[in-house]
């Protein structure tokens, strides 16, 4: 019998022997009939689920909201689990006002979840509360009642009462958050760290962020023997290190994009990660997840594979260091060993001094699935002409696919419109889409070569205009 | 007034149905559909399921005491496959277990075998089987034909719009728990109460009133539970007769969207004939009505559509044809506009392309034919009190669409592939059912020795805000605090017969209804205080701000007195009221008749920007001038409008809902349809409320508001439209909705594509060249 799950759920302090891959709003609704969390779609797509999940950082409790739907009970153990009950005082906090004063709420389902995701955002410090950031907090959640304007001038009343001083003491100084919350990091300090089972993981099923598996296999989890990766305390974190940028396989999407050293050499990518899933979700999915499933549209694969990422593989001590490139092998096969797990990705140093653009295009533009998306990673020199050149397109093939030929072809030539073309049809012959949910073959042919069209007049503006490809024909 | 669900909902204490504590020996239900779109069944063994730990029971056709007949127009529906089987996701059998997850599992060990039968998805080829529900509907007005010959220009299209999931964020559910003898008690999330009781006592067999069905609230309708709530009551309440057990079905997002109907997708053939000055004279329109395997109220949208035909403007000479078919696809139903939307969508691309062969701005042609006073809509009704020009007029001034439109066309010339589009969408929307018979409502009041109110009506709450509504109504008509009252939960054991929550008519019959009911109250009271005071007129006693006046001037009795002193004098505190809507009635045999009580306006101006090189869109700006009587709950109805709108412009670009050949969905989970999210919606949303446009049938002078703003969503389309023009003008772009980044990109590359030149073949004698 495996040690119980020790954690904080609200006010209470539990330690709990439920199986560790029961989500945790299965947990909520059934096992603690708390129901003020509510269930819309089990699959991370409507936010209705969302709560708190603080976790102690140094001497701090810091608080993100999360799809409590694809998160895995087990992984509490240490931590501090927040819901609607929990928040509630006997007065309204300033986010409940502001919504019932700007009548943001109708049928009431998605609300909870709503006023966690805004709790959260003004609960983190060093920061101001502004429209674009109750925006981006709000972009997990369905609302299928209020057309979201009324729920986008909450900002304004935040604005006024917690202005530029959000963070858990102030909220506490002025009755707006209970008082046990000033409590947690004490209380989560003293929880053990979890115990470790010797069993390998080799024999169980991996979890790390859960966004994908739960989705997929979620039915069967409360029965599966899990492996909670993200209770390891490795691999986490970045560094930089020789060649390479080491990105640990449990770094969340949130935290990639938030890196200082990720942001010099991609520049961009808080653009791009905008366009990928939502806040809750980046918050839980890994960027060993992303490379595991294997998905053909997979956002992160796509940019990884543009900028050559090695993969660092381990089974017990054994390590094997790959080229993603050399990964996929066909629709949802990998070169992975039984028993291999991914625990590092590592990004070549080189690539600073590239050009690289992310591009994806779905049918609703934030939060969905790519119906084609591409990554570039070029190098060019001052006359124009492409030393090197990677091109990475999803969607079209039963891999996400490296366009081995396309940028072979583009090394050595000048950065010309012509050039673009001629590389487009190349890629033509590369790629295989098939018709499906997310658009026709045709369609993510066009896409495909609209996107090449579309990185290389976001990268040299100045030697080639969207114009010119349409002149051409 | 801050609305007390408001507060609850923020803190996570309103109560759906699956959140109210659980009865001893709660059972949970799961269904088992059939995943085949068309055929007979051949073998069907639920032994495994039966068999498997914690199964209590395995409920097929033959366990169902009454009648296996469900459905709200005609009973063409089996609630429990029989024979064969009509769409995916039709329910064959219901599994109770002791959780949810049990009985799904043993779902999985059914074994159900289908003689598969060719599967018909498309409207046009029902049609041409023969397989139609009810007679083909035709509304005429004028002479069509002799009206040709004298059109200077005449234009023909063909339109395709879409279905939509509802997406209500809380799926269906219900709860049965027994009750003494016979007596079933339902909790259920449905907009029809009523619908529910009469179909669970079909079922088993008995009279409605050993049925009892309790409705708190709904995490959201649309109409996707007006009579697709239906279902899963009964098989709750079947199970909890067939066990002795209180039961649940609570349907997960994909269950939901496989098994439930949707918006109806439509077909329809255009011909419409103008003037040189872009005057109509005739309009001509065939609609095919994708109604799916069963009845439902297709033939009920079917005459909405046809209502809704020329929207809100006047054509003299009109034929417009609809037919309702069967295909093999979940039976469609109820949504927001219920068939409205389709027959304006069509209009508008008639005059789309009247526009493009004129070659003038199609607001122009809009304009020039707005419906005025005394006009005839083709169904016969007298245009009164008509609001279509003035919202026009006062929508273009507003938002001073002139100077919009050039920095469109400034927009649009300075940039190549990023292009602008605008468009202006006037709605014209009857308020009625067009249901005569279902226009009639009750509400029974309380009024406490405290001087606290219990207020029942028929209506159901689910978003849209009618407590709040009625609250508003009784305080004012009761001259008391709002906090005094309290809106009770909807019962069929408190109100009988009542109609479903649609319609938009909410508010306007359960708050007439509620009104009706305060009025014998106060009426009572005041010659009650005459009495006590000795006063001659009892006319002239008012209650206002919880106190007694005469006269205009103030007795010194309150409230509270008033009410304990009438109790003390046994004077009836309560009051059923009951109301009909005065003066509607439509006759089916000529298709004429008044079917609306009156007609709500709008005009709404809705900008696009589009990126050509990569199809995709943003909404930028969507003003609106809505026609909404006196508010009686701003908020609320601000709320409507928006909401409405958000529904609209989501059916019109990326909700797309998908059916294979087989008639499997293809967009069953929210990962593959997409409704609207908050960075899809404009920041720039205004909506301005006409003002001194009283409607005297509404409670308070107010008018309904649930529907009509759906429609503003349909200018996306034709701004979108606007947007492709400016990149690449060409006429012959497709009337297909949704027009999704896909659609457009397609459109605007339609002969890179058509020949084939992105194809690798073409490709290869290129490189080779290269
Ligand atoms: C609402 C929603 C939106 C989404 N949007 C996007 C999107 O826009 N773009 C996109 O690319 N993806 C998207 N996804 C998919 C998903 O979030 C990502 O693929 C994510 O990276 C998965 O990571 P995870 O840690 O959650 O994986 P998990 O679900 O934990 O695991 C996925 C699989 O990989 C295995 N695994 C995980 N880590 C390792 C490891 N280190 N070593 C070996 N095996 C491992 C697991 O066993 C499992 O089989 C979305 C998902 C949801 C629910
Ligand atoms: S239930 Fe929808 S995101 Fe969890
Ligand atoms: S209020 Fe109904 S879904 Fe948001």
């Amino acid at each position: 019998m495996a040690a119980p799950i020790h954690f904080w759920l609200n006010n209470e302090e539990l330690r709990c022997n439920e199986p560790p891959g029961l989500s945790v709003l299965d947990y909520l609704r059934k096992r603690r009939r708390l129901v003020g969390t509510k269930e819309g779609c089990k699959e991370g797509d409507c936010g209705a689920c969302t709560v708190l999940v603080g976790e102690l950082q140094g001497r701090q409790v810091i608080y993100r909201p999360m799809t409590s739907c694809l998160m895995p009970l087990g992984e509490l153990h240490g931590k501090h689990l927040v819901t609607i009950e929990g928040i509630n005082r006997p007065e309204l906090n300033p986010v409940q006002q502001a919504i019932v004063q700007e009548g943001a709420t109708q049928c009431g389902f998605c609300t909870p979840g709503i006023v966690m995701s805004l709790m959260g955002y003004i609960m983190q410090k060093g920061q101001v509360v502004d429209a674009r950031g109750i925006k981006r907090w709000l972009s997990g959640h369905l609302c299928r009642c209020t057309g979201y304007r009324s729920l986008k001038a909450v900002a304004g009343h935040l604005q006024t009462s917690v202005g530029d001083r959000p963070g858990i003491e102030n909220l506490i100084r002025n009755r707006w958050l209970p008082e046990y919350f000033a409590h947690m990091p004490r209380r989560l300090a003293r929880i053990a760290p979890p115990v470790h089972r010797d069993g390998k993981p080799e024999n169980r099923l991996i979890i790390a962020g859960g966004t994908d598996i739960y989705v997929q296999r979620g039915e069967e989890l409360p029965e599966t023997d899990v492996f909670l990766f993200n209770l390891m305390p490795k691999p986490k974190g970045i560094r930089l290190s020789g060649k390479a940028l080491h990105i640990g396989a449990l770094t969340t999407f949130e935290e990639l994009a938030a890196h200082a050293q990720v942001r010099r050499l991609i520049p961009r990518i808080r653009e791009y990660m905008h366009l990928i899933a939502s806040l809750q979700i980046r918050h839980r999915a890994t960027v060993g997840g992303n490379i595991i499933n294997a998905s053909p549209i997979a956002d992160i694969v796509i940019l990884f594979l543009a900028l050559d990422v090695r993969l660092v593989l381990q089974k017990g001590r054994q390590r094997r260091v790959l080229p993603l490139r050399q990964f996929y092998l066909g629709y949802k096969r990998m070169d992975q060993r039984p028993g291999e797990i991914l625990v590092e990705v590592q990004i070549p140093r080189d690539v600073e001094g590239c050009r690289i653009h992310f591009e994806k295009v779905s049918k609703r533009r934030t939060l969905d699935i790519a119906s084609v998306n591409s990554a570039i990673c070029l190098r060019s020199n001052d006359d124009g002409t492409i030393e090197s050149a990677a091109v990475a397109v999803g969607g079209v093939a039963p891999v996400p696919l490296f366009l081995e030929k396309t940028s072979r072809f583009l090394e050595g030539k000048s950065c010309r419109p012509e050039t673009v073309l001629q590389a487009v049809e190349i890629a033509m012959t590369e790629i295989s889409p098939i018709s499906d949910v997310r658009g026709s073959a045709d369609y993510k042919r066009l896409l495909t070569r609209q996107l090449i069209i579309a990185h290389f007049t976001t990268l040299f503006p100045d030697k080639m205009q969207v114009r010119e490809f349409y002149e051409v024909h | 007034m801050k609305s007390t669900d408001a507060i609850l909902h923020t803190r996570g204490e309103s109560r759906y149905v699956d959140d109210l504590p659980q009865p001893e020996g709660l059972l949970h239900a799961a269904v088992f559909f059939s995943p085949i779109a068309h055929g007979r069944i051949q073998n069907f063994d639920v032994s495994r399921a039966r068999q498997s730990e914690g199964v209590v029971a395995v409920l097929t056709a033959e366990d169902i005491p009454g009648e296996n007949q469900i459905g709200p127009l005609i009973p063409d529906q089996e609630l429990l496959a029989e024979e064969e089987v009509v769409y995916i996701g039709q329910p064959v059998a219901l599994i109770v277990a002791q959780t949810a997850e049990t009985a799904r599992k043993a779902a999985g060990r059914i074994v159900l075998d289908v003689e598969e039968y060719p599967v018909i998805t498309d409207p046009r080829e029902a049609y041409q089987k023969g397989q139609i529900f009810g007679t083909p509907r035709t509304f005429q007005l004028g002479d069509v034909d002799a009206a040709w010959p004298h059109c200077e220009v005449v234009v023909e299209g063909h339109c395709e719009v879409g279905g939509q999931e509802h997406v209500y964020l809380e799926t269906q559910r219900a709860r049965a728990v027994p009750g003494e003898g016979r007596v079933i008690r339902v909790y259920s999330s449905t907009q029809s109460p009523y619908a529910v009781q009469k179909h669970v006592a079909r079922v088993l067999g008995y009279p409605n009133h050993l049925i009892e069905v309790d409705v708190l609230r709904l995490g959201g309708g649309f109409g996707g539970k007006e009579d697709q709530a239906t279902p899963w009551a009964c098989l709750t309440a079947l199970a909890t007769w067939y066990t002795g057990h209180p039961v649940e079905l609570v349907l997960t997002r994909q269950e939901d969207m496989l098994m439930t109907g949707k918006r109806h997708p439509y077909c329809s053939d255009f011909k419409i004939g103008v003037t040189r000055e872009g005057k109509i004279l005739a309009y001509e329109v065939r609609h095919y009505q994708n109604a799916g395997a069963a009845a439902d109220l297709s033939p009920a949208i079917l005459e909405r559509t046809l209502f809704h035909s020329t929207n809100s403007y006047y054509i003299p000479n009109v034929r417009l044809f609809a037919v309702s078919c069967r295909t093999h696809l979940p039976p469609f139903t109820a949504f927001r506009g219920f068939g409205g939307p389709q027959g304006m969508f069509v209009m508008e691309a008639a005059i789309a392309r009247v526009a493009e062969a004129l070659g003038m701005p199609r607001e122009e042609i809009q304009r020039k034919n707005l419906l005025q006073e005394n006009d005839l809509f083709p169904y016969g009704q007298r245009v009164v009190d008509c609001r279509a020009r003035r919202s026009w007029d006062v929508a273009m001034e507003t938002y001073r669409f002139s100077a919009w439109k050039k920095r469109v066309e400034q927009f649009n010339r300075k940039h190549f592939h990023r292009k602008k589009g605008l468009a202006v969408m006037p709605i014209c929307f009857g308020i009625s059912f067009t249901a005569t018979f279902l226009n009639q409502a009750s509400a029974l009041v309380h009024v406490y020795t405290d001087g606290s109110v219990s207020i029942s009506t028929g209506g159901v709450e689910m978003g849209q805000g009618l407590r709040a509504n009625i609250t508003t109504i009784a305080a004012r008509a009761l001259g008391i605090r709002p906090e005094r009252i309290k809106i009770e939960s909807t019962n069929t054991t408190r109100i009988a017969n009542m109609s479903p929550s649609a319609a938009s008519a909410t508010t306007v019959l359960n708050g007439n209804a509620t009104l009706l009911a305060i009025r014998q109250i106060v009426s009572r009271l005041k010659s009650m205080i005459a009495r006590e005071l000795n006063l001659s007129d009892p006319d002239r006693v008012t209650i206002h701000d919880e106190k007694v006046w005469y006269r205009g001037s103030q007795t010194g009795w309150t409230w509270t007195q008033l009410v304990q002193t009438a109790y003390g004098k046994r004077i009836n505190l309560s009051a059923q009221g009951f109301f009909a809507t005065p003066g509607i009635y439509f006759d089916k045999q000529k298709e004429k008749g008044r079917p609306f009580a009156y007609h709500v306006y709008g005009t709404a101006i809705l900008e696009v920007t589009l990126d050509c090189l990569r199809g995709i869109y943003t909404i930028d700006a969507v003003k609106i001038v809505h026609d909404l009587g006196r508010p009686l709950n701003r908020l609320i109805d601000l709320g409507q409008v928006e909401g409405g709108l958000a529904q609209g412009l989501g059916w019109m670009t990326v909700e797309e809902l998908l059916f294979d050949e087989k008639g499997r969905n293809l967009s069953s989970a929210l990962a593959t349809y997409k409704p609207p999210d908050v960075y899809f919606m404009p920041d720039d949303l205004q909506v301005t409320f006409l003002e001194n446009a009283d409607e005297p049938i509404g409670p308070y002078g107010n008018k309904a508001v649930g529907e009509p703003p759906f429609m503003y969503g349909i200018g996306v389309f034709f701004a979108l439209r606007q947007a492709m023009q400016a990149f690449r003008p060409r006429k012959d772009y497709e009337f297909k909705a949704p027009l999704t980044p896909e659609r457009v990109l397609l459109e605007l590359h339609r002969e890179e594509v058509r020949q084939g030149c992105l194809r690798p073949a073409t490709v290869e004698s290129a490189r080779q060249s290269d």
